[in-house]
């Protein structure tokens, strides 16, 4: 059951019970969103049925091909300016054709993945928790509930299969467009040929990079669903609750995001 | 039908419901009346288990409410119908859509079918001409007839209203007052109507519940009520200036 009855808070003096009591209220609070995600992945078999097909290309659209214009310009601009700072040390050692393995391999192994999550999270993440928040203080959560219809299944499943789906997808594509980036500094500002842009960057990246890379963007897209989808479902208190939801899901993204990338860039390269 | 026995609900340390003894027969409309924060959207929610009751219990065809989950929880809410404040319609479906849907997801009924049903409640309510509009085109009174419109398509036993005309201009309520009358007489449902409308519980239900901090001071018909000595009764009709002679002065083809 998604429609959930307030926190109360049990009114207590000590400092310690109250930190005790935040720290269950938090237990029950990722508790709820992983079994909530579970559940999702559960319908996923369901997501090509008569009932929820629209909805998934809709997301699948919503995701992918809406966030081609913010993300293109980030990971282009990302890879021109990296290719810069980079380019100007380099270029104190004579190394500058060494820009196009540096862009190449940091953009495959973190900043590809890393930057792609920060602009779904900010855009598409607190979209969705808006969204749901205003169905949930507008009863359209608790009137799907008593029309039998499963909010999870209805509304988080279509959003978690296009999260990821569509993040290692986009994830390539700003990997693409920031090398390309990097290109042009190189090829205009540092004087680096093309060609040898091109072979310094195959020569460094190893397919390693790229599928760590792609495997983070994944992960990330199951972090911004369970977030925003969790945090739009708990809204409380109006137009002022929905804007703290939207706030909330974007700032926790980011956290859970960067504290998960550093944990598997152990894992993948400890 | 709907039995809420010795029922206490409390968020946090805050009681709302205090011991709250309720019957709700079968095929009558009854309407739960009170002040604000008196507990009737709390117990409305109770009966399809949006909230919990924290002691008592709350009987529907003898099921406790509280003690189900999952497939037996679903299959008592299929029973009811269910009129939210704001109407509830899913914003992005147009008015035809809102109204199939538990149709269309509850996957018992062909496309033509579900067609028919829908024009044919649509038609009931008067949103025909409005069925491809979406909620945020039509009128605050429009989406209310929308939200019934849903509630009443799968032919429900039990209709639940939270506070139907709130909001809405004197002529649009009792038009709202006389569809819940229609659909009462049409269906033979059992309906459970919170309103603050004093006009609208007289009116449409067969009797009148006075709810005061989380109990219920006094059950009975709409005539009874009028006549009532209670203190509390007679402040909340005296604020609405309805007097006993209320049925008097009212156009008779208004009443039910």
């Amino acid at each position: 059951m998604i429609t959930r009855e307030p926190y109360q808070c049990p009114a207590c003096t000590s400092l310690f019970a109250r930190w005790g009591h935040g720290g269950l209220f938090f237990m029950q609070q990722m508790g709820q969103a992983v079994l909530m995600t579970g559940k999702a992945v559960m319908y996923i078999p369901l997501m090509f049925g008569k009932r929820n097909r629209s909805e998934v290309v809709y997301q699948l659209f919503f995701t992918g091909i809406k966030s081609l214009p913010v993300l293109s310009v980030v990971a282009l601009f990302t890879g021109m300016i990296f290719a810069v700072q980079t380019g100007m040390e380099l270029a104190r050692f004579g190394q500058e054709v060494q820009v196009g393995g540096a862009v190449t391999v940091v953009m495959l192994r973190e900043m590809g993945p890393f930057m792609t999550g920060l602009i779904i999270a900010a855009s598409v993440g607190s979209s969705i928790s808006a969204q749901l928040g205003t169905m949930t203080v507008s009863e359209e959560i608790a009137a799907l509930e008593i029309m039998s219809i499963d909010p999870i299944r209805y509304l988080v499943m279509p959003r978690l299969v296009a999260l990821l789906a569509m993040m290692p997808l986009l994830t390539l594509y700003t990997d693409v467009l920031a090398v390309a980036g990097g290109a042009i500094i190189g090829f205009t500002q540092l004087g680096i040929d093309p060609q040898a842009y091109v072979d310094n960057a195959v020569q460094y990246a190893t397919v390693k990079d790229l599928y760590t890379g792609l495997i983070k963007a994944f992960c990330f897209g199951a972090i911004i669903c369970t977030v925003a989808c969790h945090t739009g479902f708990a809204t409380t208190g109006g137009a002022v609750g929905v804007g703290r939801a939207t706030r909330q899901t974007v700032v926790t993204s980011f956290l859970v995001i960067l504290i998960t990338g550093f944990i598997l860039t152990k894992l993948f390269y400890g | 039908m709907i039995r809420f026995n010795n029922v206490i609900k409390k968020f946090g340390e805050k009681p709302v419901l205090r011991g709250f003894n309720l019957h709700v027969h079968p095929g009558e409309t009854i309407s739960l009346v009170g002040t604000s924060g008196a507990g009737k959207s709390v117990t409305l929610k109770h009966m399809v288990r949006l909230l919990r009751a924290t002691e008592g219990e709350v009987l529907i065809d003898g099921v406790n409410i509280n003690q189900i989950d999952g497939k037996a929880l679903e299959e008592v809410r299929k029973r009811f119908g269910y009129l939210f404040q704001s109407a509830a319609l899913l914003q992005w479906l147009t008015v035809f859509e809102n109204v199939a849907l538990p149709l269309r997801e509850n996957r018992k009924f062909p496309e033509r079918e579900i067609n028919e049903r829908v024009e044919r409640v649509l038609e009931k309510v008067g949103l025909l001409e409005a069925a491809e509009k979406l909620p945020a085109d039509i009128s605050g009174g429009m989406q209310k007839r929308a939200g019934l419109a849903r509630a009443v398509v799968t032919e429900p036993d039990i209709l639940l209203y939270d506070e139907p005309t709130s909001g809405l201009d004197p002529v649009t309520s009792r038009t709202i007052d006389e569809l819940i009358a229609t659909l009462q007489k049409d269906l033979g449902v059992t309906s459970v109507v919170v309103t603050h409308d004093m006009i609208s519980a007289l009116t449409i239900s067969d009797r009148i519940a006075m709810l005061h901090q989380g109990t219920v001071l006094e059950v009975t018909p709409p005539r009874e009520f009028l006549q009532s000595k209670n203190e509390v009764v007679r402040g909340f009709l005296d604020s609405q200036c309805i007097n006993p002679n209320f049925f008097d002065d009212f156009p008779e083809r208004m009443l039910k």
